[in-house]
């Protein structure tokens, strides 16, 4: 008896399967934050001084926020190596696009304040609004492409040839998952601005918030309806499964079908939680963003952020990556981990760095919180952004 | 069986157009040593930092805080650009290696999620609270964040050598056939790799000089100008003593990598000695020589006897193998390579019901199906190899020798230099007399100001030296680089290579003007109770004029 035995195969893959989603919605609730401010700052404010405060908002966490995205590839890696393998080569020149805009981001923090030149500032804002929005719009529409099947092939040697193009990714319904990503993290950061800023940026970012919010619940039912209905086909797995098997992705039969997507919530209907939980944190950001209840809306915005993520999740289950053109090659949590071994001791890793991570990070957030106006920012002229 | 990608462009390879392999080598080199223009002066200068705010907190002094937020302040317009440039450096793995990474993920994957759990983490949430937190933060709990962002970019040093130890010195893991793939059989032979211990000793000794030679040259260029002459003449105390430490370390650290690289990497030592034939024991050192691939000898060579059967074996007996004779013996292993791969068809054709004996036949060939790939670019069939193309494809295990005899020269030159450099400000420091090398020694400030570029040419030759000494190899001796690549047309590696050069190209002129401006304006001079005691006793210390240059 080894050690990495004390847990079953196929409970580590779902164990995984579950850390992802941890990853992705840790890194879309802090991180979300963020790139929702980033996209409004060129809109929400107009005088340096009130950029500044808007940057200021996030300039001193937003770094450790985005260490949830690396993390998430990392642990892709290491945990699901086809599906980092196959996404992101097959993504190529998408990743690029997202990678450029992100590059920008840090810089952009930093090197704003470092010359007074309008100019020169007016086209950092520029930068951030650019490693914001589109990093947001490009995830959704990835989400959109892998809930419709992504074309891509495997050989026997698992060789992945990739058969479509950069502009074939942005279709009607990867477009609405775009543009619903983009309203759901805009809405996050309008919330965050309320809670951080206050004066005429709280009140525009209150305005912007919940026109947000109205979109997030218009484009989150509609893309519910266009799978519900079949419009948008999801996948079965047909052959006998067997969740301790190796990890082969070709060792299995799948169909596409109208509304297969929709399987899950008729065998477990308390799956129906997730896509509820997304509802609630919409309407109760809609509804209660006026008021002064800054925290409760937090609250509810980050169970949108949940909500939306998992409901992604729990509908393609047991599915990680489904291909278009090669079904059975379609990458499940089956079949796309790890082995045994090195699941468990990234599962040993996980369980003593993340409660470490989440206590440093919660102490950090309290020693720095506060509002930030005008004054903060002419007080702390040199150290601010 | 059928064609595979990769087939088709290990053979255009052949006809020395740029691929798709070459290509995304190419932007990987370019992404990865352009990233590591950051990160040394971040490995380094958060340990000076570190230091130097021990020393506010210890004596309460203000002239270290000031200290520490002048260099702050060029920490952090490095610092963003190698947060930057790591994004890239996480995603291309899989954007430009896919196969490379389906292939080794079990193994390789690991170590860089957990640099991401241990350090990044940590490194990204307080560096924060670094810049912000003066104000918020009692002195002690300010000096525990300095620690912990200095100590987490430590880690994240750590991880990533353990990952690339372990594409030089693959230990711990064995391929599996039923998932086309290398997996873990040694979490612990993977962590404890003594080539990535080696490496890790050395590459975080090399970004402690890297800072230390940057804050010696600029308190030189300031003591130059007669200004800021108490923060320039105790920074460079600092910087000269932490850089003598590790410019020694560093280079008996690399003395040990090369050791190590004898035991693992026979042909990586054997190309940076230019050493075609095998010399009886102990071999000779090659000062300066001119290596010719094509006739395969060295034009001319400066030899230094037994030198190099020392440091590379540390014995007088033991013989170092020279490229010539390692060729032949990777004759062997591409036969045994051959098999493997043809037993390897057989089984992922119908591994259900192949044979005992064929998986038999593969386990005992397996450690050498990596030299099996090499034939693919030559024929299609490894089995079938000529005697000629089983020549060709073991001489392509030899990486271009020029390049490597003389970046691991300059490398090593500008080590011992950096031993110079720092024994002679130290001295100077610790017996004070600073004074004395404005008045009478101004030569020794110069020469102080014009190596800042040193060290990063340096690190760009050692980066150079353990990567393309590597080749033809992704994973040595299991994975030839080309089969890792991603099945990507050449247009879209062109189109990425060309966007990263460009958007690298503007942030890093930009860094570098923001870099000069900050070291101009240099760090505020607040007139204290205390600065001005310490300007009248040591009448140097106060703002002279500045002198012509």
């Amino acid at each position: 008896m080894v050690l990495y035995e004390l847990i079953d195969y196929s409970t580590l893959k779902m164990i995984w399967w579950l850390l992802l989603g941890v990853l992705l919605i840790g890194f879309a609730v802090t991180d979300g934050f963020d790139m929702g401010v980033g996209t409004l700052l060129p809109f929400i404010a107009g005088t340096d001084i009130e950029r500044r405060v808007v940057i200021n908002t996030i300039g001193a966490t937003w770094e450790g926020n985005q260490v949830w995205f690396i993390l998430a590839g990392g642990a892709i890696f290491a945990a699901w190596p086809p599906l980092y393998a196959i996404s992101f080569s097959g993504f190529y020149l998408a990743m690029f696009v997202v990678l450029a805009a992100m590059i920008l981001r840090p810089v952009a923090f930093k090197y704003r304040s470092k010359r007074p030149d309008p100019a020169w500032r007016n086209a950092w804002d520029w930068a951030l609004f650019t490693g914001s929005f589109v990093p947001a719009l490009v995830f959704g529409v990835a989400v959109g492409n892998v809930l419709l099947g992504v074309p891509y092939k495997l050989d026997t040697d698992l060789r992945m040839t990739y058969d479509g193009s950069f502009f074939g990714l942005f279709s009607l319904f990867s477009l609405l998952c775009g543009l619903l990503s983009v309203s759901m993290l805009v809405m996050h950061g309008s919330v965050w601005l309320v809670m951080r800023a206050s004066g005429d940026i709280a009140r525009r970012a209150r305005r912007a918030g919940t026109v947000a919010a109205g979109f997030g619940i218009l484009l989150f039912a509609l893309g519910g309806y266009l799978v519900s209905t079949g419009f948008v086909e999801g996948f079965r797995i047909t052959s006998e499964v067997n969740p301790n098997m190796v990890a082969n992705p070709l060792a299995k039969q799948v169909v596409t079908e109208g509304g297969a997507w929709m399987r899950n919530y008729a065998a477990h209907p308390i799956l129906w939680l997730a896509p509820g939980i997304g509802f609630l944190g919409l309407v109760g950001t809609l509804l209660l963003l006026q008021t002064r209840l800054e925290m409760l809306v937090f609250a509810f915005s980050k169970s949108a952020v949940f909500g939306i993520i998992a409901t992604v999740g729990v509908s393609m289950f047991p599915f990680i990556l489904p291909s278009s053109i090669q079904p059975e090659a379609s990458l499940t949590v089956w079949d796309a981990s790890s082995t045994h071994r090195t699941l468990f001791n990234m599962l040993v890793a996980t369980a003593i760095f993340l409660p470490i991570i989440l206590v440093y990070t919660a102490w950090v957030y309290k020693v720095l919180w506060g509002k930030v106006d005008e004054e903060t920012i002419e007080r702390d002229n040199h150290t601010a952004y | 069986m059928h064609r595979t990608q990769v087939d088709y462009d290990l053979k255009r390879g052949k006809m020395m157009e740029f691929d798709v392999v070459d290509l995304s080598r190419l932007q990987f080199a370019m992404t990865a040593l352009y990233h590591f223009l950051f990160v040394p002066l971040t490995i380094g200068l958060s340990i000076l930092l570190a230091i130097m705010e021990t020393v506010y907190v210890m004596t309460g002094r203000e002239i270290w805080k000031r200290m520490v937020k002048f260099w702050g302040t060029l920490f952090g317009i490095n610092f963003v650009l190698g947060v930057a440039t790591g994004l890239t450096m996480e995603f291309q793995f899989g954007m430009n290696w896919a196969y490379f990474s389906q292939y080794v993920g079990d193994v390789f994957g690991a170590p860089l999620a957990i640099e991401g759990l241990m350090a990044f983490f940590m490194e990204a949430t307080f560096v924060g609270l670094f810049f912000f937190g003066w104000d918020k933060l009692s002195r002690r709990q300010h000096l525990a964040v300095t620690w912990a962002v200095a100590i987490a970019t430590n880690f994240s040093a750590l991880w990533i050598l353990i990952a690339n130890g372990w594409m030089q010195h693959p230990v711990g893991s064995i391929f599996n056939p039923d998932t086309m793939r290398m997996e873990v059989s040694s979490f612990y032979d993977v962590l404890f790799n003594p080539v990535a211990q080696a490496k890790f000793v050395h590459t975080v000794s090399a970004g402690y000089i890297t800072a230390a030679m940057f804050m010696l040259g600029i308190s030189a260029w300031y003591m130059l100008q007669g200004r800021h002459l108490r923060i320039a003449k105790r920074s460079m105390a600092i910087a000269s003593a932490f850089g003598f430490a590790s410019a020694l370390s560093v280079v008996v650290l690399g003395d040990e990598s090369g050791y190590e690289a004898n035991l693992n990497q026979q042909m990586k030592l054997a190309t940076i000695e230019a050493m075609w034939e095998t010399e009886p024991a102990p071999a000779a050192f090659n000062v300066v020589a001119w290596p010719d691939m094509e006739g395969r000898d060295n034009l001319f060579a400066i030899e230094v006897p037994y030198v190099m059967g020392l440091i590379a074996t540390r014995s007088l007996d033991t013989v170092i193998p020279g490229i010539k004779d390692l060729v032949e013996r990777s004759k062997d292993r591409i036969r045994q390579g051959a098999i493997a791969w043809d037993a390897l068809q057989t089984i992922r054709n119908d591994p259900q019901g192949v044979g005992e004996d064929v998986r038999a036949t593969f386990a005992r060939n397996s450690d050498s199906l990596g030299y099996g790939y090499l034939l693919l670019p030559y024929t299609d069939n490894p089995m079938e190899a000529t005697a000629e193309q089983i020549d060709a494809a073991a001489w392509s295990t030899v990486p271009n020798v020029l390049p490597m005899f003389y970046a691991f020269r300059i490398m090593v030159a500008c080590g011992f230099f950096f031993i110079l450099i720092t024994a002679v400000f130290f001295y100077y420091s610790s017996s004070g007399q600073l004074d004395k090398l404005r008045e009478k020694r101004r030569w020794l400030l110069h020469i102080a100001v014009w190596s800042i570029p040193l060290p990063w040419i340096a690190c760009e030759m050692g980066w150079f030296v353990a990567e393309y000494g590597r080749q033809p190899w992704i994973i040595e001796s299991m994975l030839p680089t080309a089969v890792g690549v991603s099945s990507l047309s050449v247009t879209e590696v062109l189109l990425t290579l060309a966007g990263f050069v460009a958007l690298y190209s503007v942030l890093l002129v930009i860094e570098i003007t923001l870099m000069i401006k900050y070291i101009g304006i240099g760090p505020d001079e607040d007139e204290t109770a205390d600065d001005a005691r310490e300007t009248s006793a040591r009448p140097l210390a106060g703002p002279a004029p500045v002198p012509a240059e």
